[in-house]
């Protein structure tokens, strides 16, 4: 590869992903041209869908919290020079973390039972991305190989608890009990009802809040924490942390404990928050769109909050939109997803050399 | 006599920055000319639009003579203009004839070129004295022979004009001498040799003529015989320098770093250092001569604690270090401190803003911050402070630390180190790639550290470094520590022979 590419912070930030998700849109209004629908109208429904009513909104927000926490998950590992492509198995595990936990310690006093549930989704998240970064620390073992064999354990492993251990015997289908009132985070209509607001019902729920409070605390332990120093440096220059006296090793389990834990935000927002219950595959994939999600978002809180309004506004405004116009199908919004996460991931590069040619000079190397 | 090459009122900008200013060179052909410049005064673009990696924004090319326009490093070859480059371009696996026939097979089946070759070499050998054994693995040839591989690559796609980009960094003393003796042989043939070097004792040894370069421009071309290493350095920095830094005889105090039987073995499983012993007293300078790639490394970092010894033991302060507290972290809290050889890749953190860089191994002093958090704006103006003392420029703590030029980031990393009152102080390369001006600054803040009683270990290949700083000198080669010499007491000729690995009882 060549030297890294320098340029302006605002052209890093804002403008190299705005002209990639434009791009994006201009290339999948072709895809909708093709099949002999009108892009403007289509962009009118995704955006009216997602954006246009209250629920609509509510809906976008929600999926955003999802695309919040893996993207933060993917994130925290990127600092520490990992990529890990493990959100979906670890969002897995802590969900079935979560339902042990809130299934099984009933006895506890109610108001325990959140915070136990999100303990331990994030206890069984780190769990399972702990042992690709044992792997990696200790063996060498890479993590993305790691990391994707251990999304297929955890989807054959779910499978088999939920259809031979943890399904409710009278029940057909593969998911547990519902979780006790008391476990179940407040949906946001309800919390602000509360306060004798109404707003449009939706799935949206407290978990929004925890999410953005994530993104905070990650902004200072990545930027401000001596952690978060520790691990930038072994993201960085290993050799130069080596040097320092911290050790790589350690700090690559930290970071993939601390990402298998973001991940498990993911269950906590679809079970704790929506189904109320364990069932199959609701990590959905959003695991693998938390990869486009932090390198869309550069790998900062903010960006990630971003990206994750997006990818929330393509989520929630797709399925409107197939709605709308029955042509577009959910297939083709799944094309039009993957043209932006096309665009946002793997051809970032392509657009920000474009910039950082036309903005910067290039420097005079080594002369 | 002609002129070889001309360069005719040359620019180039990159952006802001005006490389090559209306630069003018004229070469004689069969001389030696030499160019010297601190780093960033335009040598290497100069040199990089002669063989074609850069074109020209204005001015003339005239290869004897005839103007001729140079678009690639083919062009710059049929020009009969060869380079070599500082680091070699040479396919280690391969053979000597394998590599010199690289890019000129003369088709597709090898037997007909590899005759032409060898017919060529043979050749080559006897007009120029290039002995070299066709048939080795070049990865498995010296580095002085690596470096005759490229000169005969050049010689045999018919350069007349060579230009050697720092020759000597790789070299030991007699490899430089044996370089020199090539260069004059083939200057006695006619050919013309531009050697680009920091050096200025080569400079004057060898050459015939010398350009001196300065923030892009060319300041001057003198006769070598009619100037003088003081005034070469004038040139090149504008101002007055002091190529020697004085300091005072000292007798040195107790003993602050011991290395008992240190030995190291690389990743690979390589034996790096052989069973070494030293010490360092407080309050003396000892210098480590070697050629790079002899040990003098591993034996910095093993100190340090960055790399486990395999057998062997440290005594710091006539106390052991037992070997499970012998760790960065560890060390770094007795009081030896480390600026190591490889800035980038080791003493910073190119990507991050400088004040960062700046803490690098000391994130979890206490009064860095509160608790678990940094305090930026702390770190900022601690940066500040020291960058005013150190004359870094830009004095910008939040710059990224890649933007700074070679000798500020050394710098960065000096004050960061210095400034932390070190008992011991490892220094490796303390100016490679740094000007000549900052050198002169580097060199009085570690005198005066000696002088303030600090042990410190110095790893140079930079002969005149050690030299000039040490009190004391070892040599060490492939691993082991060759000869020990009072730095008063010894020349570079007697210590050219201990690095070469002729042990003293040899000797």
């Amino acid at each position: 590869m060549s030297a890294p590419i320098e340029m302006p912070k605002w052209a890093d930030t804002i403008l190299v992903p705005a002209i990639s998700v434009v791009a994006a849109f201009l290339i999948a209004g072709l895809v909708v041209l093709s099949i002999g629908e009108n892009p403007l109208t289509a962009t009118r429904y995704l955006l009216q869908g997602s954006l246009g009513t209250g629920e609509g909104l509510g809906f976008t927000l929600f999926y955003a919290t999802d695309f919040i926490f893996v993207g933060l998950a993917v994130a925290v590992a990127y600092h520490a020079g990992l990529f890990n492509i493990g959100g979906e198995g670890q969002a897995t595990l802590a969900g079935l973390g979560t339902a042990l936990a809130l299934n099984n310690l009933t006895f506890l006093p109610g108001f325990l039972l959140i915070p136990v549930g999100i303990l331990a989704a994030a206890a069984f998240g780190a769990a399972w991305a702990a042992i690709p970064g044992y792997l990696q620390a200790k063996r060498g073992s890479h993590i993305v190989i790691t990391t994707i064999m251990f999304n297929w354990l955890a989807s054959v492993l779910i499978v088999y608890l939920l259809v031979n251990v943890l399904r409710e015997p009278q029940s057909m289908n593969p998911e547990t009990r519902a979780f006790p009132e008391a476990a179940q985070i407040p949906f946001m209509h309800d919390v602000f009802a509360w306060f004798g607001i109404t707003i449009p019902s939706s799935q949206l729920n407290l978990t929004f809040v925890l999410a953005l409070i994530s993104s905070y605390l990650i902004w200072l332990l990545i930027y401000r924490s001596r952690l978060g120093y520790a691990i930038r440096v072994v993201g960085s220059n290993p050799t130069a942390a080596v040097y320092a006296g911290i050790s790589p090793a350690r700090i690559i389990i930290i970071a993939m404990v601390l990402s298998g834990a973001l991940a498990g935000g993911l269950a906590v927002n679809e079970l704790m928050g929506y189904q109320h219950r364990l069932l199959l595959e609701f990590t959905a994939g959003y695991g693998f769109v938390g990869i486009a999600v932090a390198l869309m978002g550069r790998a900062h809180p903010v960006g990630i909050i971003l990206a994750s309004l997006l990818f929330g506004i393509l989520y929630q405004g797709g399925a409107e939109l197939a709605f709308e116009q029955p042509a577009i199908t959910r297939d083709m919004v799944v094309v039009i997803g993957g043209i932006i996460i096309l665009f946002a991931g793997a051809l970032d590069g392509l657009f920000r050399r474009l910039v950082a040619h036309l903005l910067s000079r290039p420097k005079l190397a080594g002369a | 006599m002609s002129p070889a090459i001309e360069l005719i009122a040359i620019n180039k900008s990159f952006g802001a920055v005006h490389a090559n200013k209306d630069v003018n060179l004229s070469v004689e052909r069969g001389t030696i000319h030499g160019i010297v410049g601190e780093n960033g005064a335009g040598k290497s673009t100069l040199m990089s639009i002669l063989y074609g990696f850069y074109e020209a924004d204005s001015g003339e090319v005239r290869v004897n003579e005839k103007p001729i326009r140079i678009r690639s490093s083919i062009d710059a070859i049929c020009a009969g203009i060869g380079m070599v480059h500082q680091h070699f371009m040479l396919v280690e696996p391969l053979t000597v004839v394998e590599n010199v026939m690289l890019g000129a097979e003369g088709g597709a089946m090898l037997r007909a070129g590899e005759a032409k070759v060898r017919k060529e070499l043979a050749r080559l050998a006897s007009d120029y004295g290039l002995e070299i054994d066709v048939d080795a693995t070049v990865g498995e040839l010296s580095v002085g022979l690596q470096q005759r591989v490229e000169i005969l690559k050049a010689l045999y796609r018919g350069a007349d004009i060579l230009i050697l980009d720092e020759p000597t960094a790789v070299l030991t003393p007699a490899e430089a001498d044996a370089l020199f003796e090539l260069l004059r042989s083939l200057k006695a043939q006619g050919k013309t040799v531009i050697l680009i070097t920091h050096k200025l004792r080569e400079i004057m040894a060898i050459t015939d003529r010398v350009s001196v370069m300065r923030r892009g421009e060319m300041v001057a071309t003198v006769e070598t015989a009619n100037t003088s290493p003081p005034e070469l350095a004038e040139l090149m920095v504008g101002r007055r320098v002091l190529l020697r830094v004085e300091k005072t005889e000292k007798v040195p105090g107790a003993p602050v770093l011991e290395v008992q039987n240190l030995s190291v073995v690389d990743a690979r499983g390589v034996l790096r250092v052989a069973n070494a012993s030293l010490t360092v007293r407080a309050g003396e300078i000892v210098g480590i001569a070697g050629v790079a790639g002899n040990g003098q490394s591993e034996l910095l970092e093993a100190i340090a604690g960055m790399r486990r010894p395999v057998l062997g033991s440290i005594r710091f302060q006539e106390q052991d270090v037992p070997a499970d507290e012998h760790n960065p972290h560890h060390m770094r809290e007795l009081g030896l401190l480390h600026v190591p050889e490889d800035r980038l890749r080791m003493g910073l953190v190119p990507a991050f803003p400088a004040f960062e860089s700046a803490i690098l191994g000391f994130s979890d002093e206490p009064q860095l911050g509160k608790g678990p958090i940094l305090d930026h704006d702390r770190l900022v103006a601690d940066l500040a402070k020291k960058m005013e003392q150190y004359d870094v420029r830009p004095p910008a703590p939040r710059l990224k630390t890649s933007n700074f030029s070679g000798g500020n980031q050394q710098k960065i990393v000096l004050a960061r180190e210095i400034e932390r009152n070190p008992k011991v102080l490892l220094v490796g390369q303390p100016t490679r790639g740094v000007d000549i001006g900052a050198i002169e600054f580097i060199h009085r803040r570690l005198i005066a550290l000696r002088d303030a009683g600090v042990g410190i270990l110095l790893v140079s290949v930079e002969l005149d470094e050690i030299m000039h700083l040490s009190d004391r000198i070892l040599t060490m080669c492939g691993g082991k520590i060759t000869g020990e010499r009072k730095a008063s007491q010894t020349n570079e000729q007697e210590l050219g022979l201990l690095m070469a690995g002729v042990t003293d009882e040899a000797a």
